[in-house]
This record gives structure tokens, sequence and C-alpha cells, in this order.
């Protein structure tokens, strides 16, 4: 079966970002960018399905900016088998992302979509399930372990308290979480093999989605910082000051 | 303006999260109607009618809901939904998997995880792990909003005296079944409604280690966490998780102890009245939102701590 995987161009986890001083935004200025580590798993996931002879073809999309290229080709060179960008250098809403990608769906027909939890940028965890009401299709978010049996897969989520197994009938949306699996890193030989894959470049227009929301981000702020507070010398002060100056035991 | 609420539960009670829920609609002002979704759930409801500030509740009592499944669940919120000019749901598991497929199926977008209310119309959520706070307007028909719940003040749970009112619309789509959960059982309480929570980071070196901190959280009525660290190294499960992928958490204490500070467990944390760090890396970056920090080896600390609580 043909299995798809979304991933998102964002800002690397490592870097501390700063808000702009017009309260405009983030400052991305000369910011590494990578693959969103959500979608990172999602491209892991689909390349061992791949590999244990249960997907045929792994296509990698993505909905950004021209230089969401360099996240498709390390999708690529990860083991995917064939990308698609949708250019768009609009910040887009998840809805209009849920959009782009059921025409993306419409067209490949896939039999497993799987997406990122949610991207570390705009912290929404929307897209996947929007796709899934988009496509009328089941979701099994926030994904612990993925099972293919059948028509069917069963999917192990991480919910409040535990976790919980449902099965859902393919075609089906799954949403990564952290413990799905550890993603591999690219050799070299498979980078350079990477960059002879075909990369498609797609346009909102041409899959008739408009890029139009219903909401916008008026202004974006630095959180109220909190000062760091004293040292004590060992357990016995710590416990002295918790109880008769913090009371909280 | 009528506001509908999602109820959290158990389908036998009323889950915590939902009076920090109803504390946000009324601060958008207007009618509150609580939707109770699931099977058997009548108990449910009548809790959920004594919430200060609910004036209708209904109740989708139907097998299909037993287990919160998006795909019968969500039609159900979008069809009633449609009457309201706001919807809200808590940003648990629960909530953050249903509520975007309801937002969908009404073509609208969803703000997830409001920290606070501007206006009925405006909104402020944490992006970028919370090292910034957007402020955003929708100009939706209705507003689709999950709730993060350290965010708002719980309403009472007892004074009201809403009506219940029985739908009977949705049922089984047919695409997904339930097959099994297994959930973690613990005396202790909940992580995101304790009032004192002790986490654990990669300090703990493994996880039998984390018993030490079980301890200490058993004196102080405790939830106990960990880090995204201590979860990536396999020493506890994910749902014990405090950060910006994990739980996000505001106890009057907490406690981290071998954590140092990544900003992704800064962003599930920060928001704690008192904060303690143990670590004995004294340049670990969680000493800079630290009330109190102790520069120590935990494996002395802790036990020692134990005997002076």
């Amino acid at each position: 079966m043909k299995v798809l995987v979304a991933v998102k161009r964002v800002v690397d986890y490592n870097v501390k970002v700063r808000v702009k001083a017009d309260n405009t935004g983030v400052d991305l200025a000369n910011v590494k960018m990578s693959m969103n580590p959500f979608c990172e798993i999602g491209v892991e996931e689909d390349i061992r399905l791949k590999e244990k002879g249960i997907a045929t073809e792994v296509v990698v999309v993505s909905i950004g900016p021209n230089a969401a290229q360099e996240q498709l080709r390390t999708a690529l060179a990860l083991g995917a088998d064939r990308a698609i960008l949708v250019e768009c250098n609009d910040e887009l809403r998840s809805l209009t992302v849920a959009k782009l990608l059921k025409a993306v769906v419409d067209q490949e027909q896939p039999q497993l979509i799987i997406l990122g939890k949610q991207a570390i940028d705009t912290d929404n965890n929307q897209t996947g399930q929007m796709l899934g009401a988009l496509t009328g299709y089941a979701q099994g978010t926030f994904a612990s372990k993925v099972e293919v049996a059948g028509d069917k897969v069963n999917v192990t989520r991480e919910i409040d308290g535990g976790l919980q197994t449902v099965a859902l009938n393919l075609p089906a949306i799954v949403t990564t979480d952290l413990r799905l699996n550890e993603p591999r890193y690219a050799s070299l030989p498979n980078i350079m093999k990477a960059k002879k894959k075909p990369l498609e470049i797609i346009t909102p227009d041409s899959l008739g989605v408009s890029t139009a929301s219903t909401v916008t981000t008026l202004k974006v702020e630095a959180p109220a910082a909190r000062s760091a507070g004293i040292k004590v010398k060992d357990v016995a002060e710590l416990v002295e000051k918790l109880k008769n100056e913090a009371k909280v035991i | 303006m009528a506001i509908l609420v999602i109820a959290e539960h158990t389908n036998v009670a009323l889950g915590a999260a939902t009076l920090n829920t109803v504390a946000a609609a009324k601060a958008i002002g207007g009618d509150i109607h609580v939707l109770v979704a699931g099977a058997e759930c009548a108990a449910v409801a009548e809790a959920a009618a004594k919430i200060d500030g609910v004036s209708k509740v209904l109740l989708a009592d139907n097998a299909a809901f037993a287990y919160q499944l998006p795909e019968n669940i969500a039609p159900l919120i979008a069809e009633v939904g449609k009457n309201y000019t706001h919807i809200l749901a808590s940003a648990t598991s629960n909530g953050k998997n249903i509520l975007p497929r309801v937002a969908a199926l009404l073509d609208v977008d969803q703000i997830s995880e409001i920290i606070a209310v501007e206006s009925a119309d405006t909104f402020k959520r944490p992006i970028y792990a919370g090292n910034a706070i957007a402020t955003v307007q929708s100009n939706a028909a209705i507003k689709v909003i999950t709730v993060r719940g350290t965010g708002f003040d719980a309403v009472a749970a007892e004074g009201g005296s809403a009506s219940i009112e029985a739908l009977t619309v949705g049922g089984d789509v047919g695409i997904s079944a339930f097959v099994g959960e297994e959930l973690a059982k613990s005396d202790r309480p909940e992580l995101t409604a304790a009032k004192i929570v002790v986490s654990g980071g990669r300090g703990m070196q493994n996880g039998d280690n984390f018993e030490m901190l079980n301890r200490v959280a058993d004196k102080l009525g405790a939830a106990v966490g960990a880090s995204r660290a201590a979860v990536d190294a396999g020493f506890v499960p994910n749902d014990m998780q405090v950060g910006q992928t994990g739980k996000i958490v505001a106890p009057d204490l907490y406690i981290a102890v071998g954590i140092s500070g990544a900003i992704q467990h800064l962003a599930g944390m920060k928001d704690s009245k008192v904060i303690v760090a143990i670590n004995k890396d004294e340049d670990a970056p969680i000493f800079q939102v630290a009330d109190y920090g102790l520069v120590a080896d935990l494996f002395e600390a802790i036990p020692e701590l134990e005997k002076a609580l």
C-alpha cells in the first residue's frame, strides 16, 4: 500500500527563539531551521513500514516556503521515495494546511497518512484531526505504536493516565507521539541518492484551496520572566523555607 | 452569546479540568451550556448541572460515545455546536483529540490552548513552547477553542442548578473501534490537578530510582512527573512527562530533581507558584527559574528530604 507522511519546516528545537521588538512575531532571521521533530518520527515510521514490506511507496509532502525542499530532501535521504512541495510563503493556519493535504490525499490515494502530533512553532496540535474530518477517515492521534493488520490499523495512543488502543479502518490517519520510534540518521550515500529522487512543486491554487483564514495574530510578546530565587545550603534549610517562608508544605 | 463547554469525564465522574474550562467560558461571558457525551453517564450530567454558572446540561448518552472515539463524537459536537457562538473543550488528551475534528467539520479555524480571554473574540495563547505569547483574534462565526486549565482558576463545582436535556442525535459512524486501555493505577493525585508535583530528570539515572521520588511524593500528597529526557531514556512512561510536548502543570509547589531545565521542560512548569530545584550542577538552567535552589547530589538530598518531611 501507498503511505503518505507530512513534514513541516520549523525552527530547530535547540534554538531559543526571541520575540521581535515590534511584537509582530518571533525573530527567525538567520535561525537554524529543521524538520519538526514529530514529523521526523512520522517519516521514520513510514520507512519502517516499507522495510517490513507493508508499505510499497512512501510519499512525503510539505506545505511551506521554497526552502522546505531542504526538509523534503532530508526525508528522501531517510528513505522516502518521492516528495511533493505545496509552495506557499504565507503563514498558514492548520485548517488550510489540512485542506491542502486533503487535496493531495485525493490525488495520491494513500492508505495510511502519518503526521506529527504538533509542530513546535505554533503548537497547535490540529492538522491530523482536521484532515480526519475532511477526508472522513478515522484518526489515531498521539501514537506510540502502529500495527497494520489486513484492512485495519491498530494504534496505541498516549492519553492522560496511560495508553489506549483503537482499531481503525484503512485508509486512516495517524499522528505521532515521542515514543513511537527513534528516528535514524541519513547516511552520506543516501543523502547523495536523495538528490536524484523526484520532488514535485505545486501551488495551493493548483489544488483549488484558498489560504484565507478567520484568525489574525494581533501581537506576539515575550512571556513574563521568572527571576532566580535563592540558593539554600542544605535540605534542612530547604524544608524550613518551604514551611515558614513559602508556606507550601 | 451562548457557549457550549464539552465536559471532560470518565462516564462515572466529571473531570476537574471541566471547571477550568467553564471559568474560561465565564470570562468570555454569555449563557453557558455543558455537553456530556458518553455512555451511562447520567451521574456526570448531574454533577455538571451543579457547576457554578452553568444554565443547561445536554446529555448525549449512547454506547457509541463510551470511549470518546472522535469519529463518533465530533459529528455530535458539530451538530449541537451549530447553535452556539463558542465551543470550548479542555486541552486534555481527549479535548485535543476531538475538537480540531469538530472545527474542521464546521469549517472554522481552531484556537488551541488559550491561557487568557481578552474579549469574546480575542485570546492569548502560548507558541514556541511558551517562549512567546500570541494574542489572536477570530472572526469565525463559531469560535472553537481548547482551554489550558492552568490559565483559569476553577469555578465552584457546587452551587448551580442547571436543567438537564437528553439528546438523541449521533451514533456509531463505524470506522473505528475501541480495543483496550492500560491506565496507570495510582493513589497519587493526577499530575495536572496536584497541588504539589515532584519531578525527576535524567539525573535519576534509571526508572527504579524514581521510587525515591515516589516516597517523597507520598509524604507530601504530591504527583510524580518527569522531564522529556527521563521519558526518552525509558525511565518512566510518557504520561508522566511535564513539558511542551507533555503535561502543562502549575502547582503550588514544583520540585525538580536532577532536571537541567531544558526550554521544553520549563514550558510545562514555569507557571508553578514555588519552584524548587535540586541538582548537582550549579550552572543548570533550572536554577534560573527556581525560587529555592539546592546544589547537591540528589542521591543524598532526596533520602534526607524524605526523612525531614
